[in-house]
């Protein structure tokens, strides 16, 4: 059993009771919604007659089905336009704000609400979303979950949520340069597996980790739940408030100073008690790829399709089902494999520094997309697209062949316009390559960091984007 | 609510490990305002290269229809935290899972729902397959209880945490019922939480 860790502390000071079955109530004290799993939670409060307990509480946007093209209303999917007209019916009757299209401040949910200062450590904090592990680089602990369960947020303010043993991941050294903190995540899943975490919190700790600035730590905790474990979290420290310094949301004055004082006593003691520790080192992490169907089935660079043998005997159908799904031959480069699509957005890598990296990347390249690459960069937020705009990056993207887009999801989960055609590849800087998970059932993903997405799109194959950072670094 | 103790009926198999929730229901038929419908695009692509292979998933085999036990592999319902997955599982009929393991999000949202999720061996779980696909029409029964599942001559001894299995005992899987009754409570601890009351000492 873990003791005196930032889980255990949160975890015991939203305590409500323990309930008959054992489970724990728990207290949140931030629930996001958005436009896909909330119109049932609503329906199911009419039905039963129950009212929002906080409404001030929760906080609503819309990022899955908006398009990123023409975002004219009516939408030309009308079930697209339902769900826009159910989430700004259901805010406005419960009194819960709600970040639409056009306010300025709408984008992905978890883009959203850290940037307006929402999210803060030592919070619980709910979405009816998976990826709302990506709150947890604050010190937050911060659970993906059901509709029902988003009724019972609704209603309740709290969830009935079994306890979780907590692993400690250290993560020791330094990223070599164009090594970034996806690298790191999908290498981490890689090695611990998709199912690894379950039953467990992830706190992800040591210098490497540390190194990270806000936006690459919610890079890696977003990708946790890839990586089966319910949450995953980062100890509060400078680089947590000096981020929060400033934002809409953060506390101010004499306030300010005791939220610092909370948000530190939080975090895990030095004496804390872990159910399991896990060390990687950063140094040795190469760029790092998926090639297959699950976000655990990656690789670095350099490295070949791996064969069966190289995995667990009950692995043996899903690694053939990943050869046959992906046309890929065990022993095969992963390096020069072809590609489609180039997609550079979502809540894994849709933030600021990603945009900025990216641009870089295209800069120092200096080419432009080949004809049969079709490259388009989707900024997380309207607040991002802003600040990039102002810096001039959509520029650079345009000169360099990518399409500008409008915020939100897009072909993460493609439930918008944006999709892939039959068997198209794509190098994704999203955050699941499951089947037919970019539109197209046959369509196949390839996630990565943003630096090498872009030189996939303008070489039209996977590339190794070290040889550029480092002349970059020359230069 | 009202108890689950017993499930009896047919069974369907679905075999793999690691099938993700964008398998069981794909992002497409996400755009909806109700939970209603979804249950014949369970597994809807999966369904549809099979066919065009010349091959025919579980869920469109004749003698699979009307089954309300779903026998699955390892880390069933991984991926997206979308209810939509069960919610369609369960409208096309399923009201138990027996697998080796969930992912964690998915084995909740189907407490919610009141179905079932029961945790058994590798082997037991390639046994009752087998068993099932051999002769679909064998009959199964899980006891809530004990977590036994039955099959023709056979029984296997299944796991289901004490704490949820009560949940459905009890018929408090539904727990916002029982959550509403400790408002007081919420708001004491709310009270004491330092960002609820802005950080002023
Ligand atoms: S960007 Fe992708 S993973 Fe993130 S919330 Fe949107 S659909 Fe989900």
């Amino acid at each position: 059993m873990s003791e005196r860790t930032l889980f255990d502390k949160v975890w015991n000071q939203h305590t409500v009771k323990t309930l008959p079955s054992g489970q724990t109530q728990l207290f949140i004290g931030l629930h996001l919604i958005h436009e896909v799993t909330s119109p049932q939670a609503f329906a199911m409060l009419r039905e039963r007659n129950l009212t929002v307990l906080y409404p001030q509480r929760t906080v609503a946007t819309v990022d899955h089905i908006v398009p990123t093209e023409d975002q004219s209303r009516p939408y030309a999917d009308g079930l697209a336009e339902e769900m826009m007209v159910a989430i700004e019916n259901n805010t406005s009757s419960n009194g819960i704000t709600l970040h639409n299209v056009g306010d300025g401040k709408q984008g992905v949910v978890h883009i959203v609400a850290p940037e307006l200062g929402l999210t803060q450590p030592g919070m619980t904090v709910a979405c009816g979303d998976s990826h709302t592990a990506t709150h947890g680089a604050f010190g937050a602990i911060a659970f993906g979950i059901g509709t029902s369960q988003v009724r019972d947020v609704l209603a309740t303010q709290t969830l009935a949520m079994g306890g979780l043993k907590v692993r400690r991941i250290e993560v020791t050294g330094a990223l070599k340069a164009g090594v970034y903190a996806k690298d790191l995540v999908l290498h981490i899943i890689r090695v611990l597996g998709v199912n690894g975490g379950v039953g467990y919190a992830y706190e992800f700790a040591g210098e490497a980790i540390e190194a990270l600035d806000m936006e690459g730590r919610m890079t890696v905790c977003n990708m946790a739940i890839e990586g089966g474990a319910r949450c995953g979290y980062i100890n509060p420290d400078q680089v947590t408030f000096d981020y929060l310094k400033g934002r809409e949301h953060a506390p101010t004055g004499a306030a300010w100073d005791n939220a610092c004082a909370w948000w530190s006593s939080i975090a895990s003691d030095v004496d804390a008690v872990f159910d399991d520790v896990v060390t990687f080192d950063a140094s040795t992490i190469q760029p790092t790829i998926t090639w297959g169907i699950t976000p655990a089935q990656g690789l670095g660079i350099e490295e070949n399709i791996p064969a069966v043998s190289d995995f667990p005997a009950e692995d043996a159908a899903l690694i053939g089902e990943a050869y046959e799904y992906m046309s890929f031959e065990a022993g095969q480069a992963i390096a020069g494999t072809g590609i489609d699509v180039a997609f550079i957005g979502s809540c894994t890598n849709g933030r600021m520094s990603d945009l900025r990296e990216a641009a870089r990347i295209a800069e120092l390249h200096g080419g432009t997309v080949p004809a049969q690459v079709k490259a388009f960069v989707v900024p997380g937020s309207e607040q991002v697209k802003k600040l990039a705009e102002e810096e001039g990056l959509d520029k650079v993207f345009v000169k360099h062949g990518f399409e500008w887009r409008e915020a939100g999801c897009s072909m993460c989960l493609a439930m918008n316009p944006d999709k892939l055609v039959g068997r198209q590849v794509s190098a994704s800087t999203s955050n699941r390559n499951f089947k037919g998970r970019q539109g197209s059932s046959t369509g196949r993903t390839l996630l990565m960091s943003p630096a090498m997405v872009v030189v996939a799109a303008l070489e039209g194959v996977v590339t190794d984007v070290r040889p550029l950072v480092e002349k970059g670094a020359s230069a | 609510m009202s108890a689950v103790t017993h499930i009896k009926g047919r069974a369907v198999p679905v075999r793999g490990n690691d099938i993700d929730t964008d398998r069981i229901i794909p992002a497409r038929f996400l755009r909806c305002v109700t939970f209603d419908g979804l249950g014949e695009h369970a597994f809807a692509d999966d369904r549809a290269q099979l066919k065009e292979k010349g091959e025919t998933h579980a869920f469109d085999k004749e003698e699979y229809a009307g089954a309300n036990v779903l026998l699955v592999n390892a880390n069933f319902g991984c991926g997206s935290s979308r209810e939509h997955a069960p919610q369609s599982l369960a409208k096309w009929g399923i009201e138990a899972i027996v697998g080796i393991s969930y992912a964690e999000i998915f084995f909740n949202n189907n407490i919610a729902l009141g179905i079932p999720c029961i945790q058994v061996s590798p082997e037991e779980a390639d046994g009752i397959q087998t068993a099932i696909e051999s002769d679909p029409n064998l009959d199964v029964a899980i006891n809530v209880e004990t977590a036994e599942i039955s099959y023709g001559a056979s029984v296997i001894k299944g796991i289901l945490h004490e704490g949820v299995r009560n949940r459905f005992l009890t018929g408090s899987w539904d727990a916002t019922g029982m959550l509403v009754e400790a408002a007081d409570e919420v708001a004491a601890t709310a009270g004491k939480l330092p960002y609820m009351n802005g950080f002023q000492k």
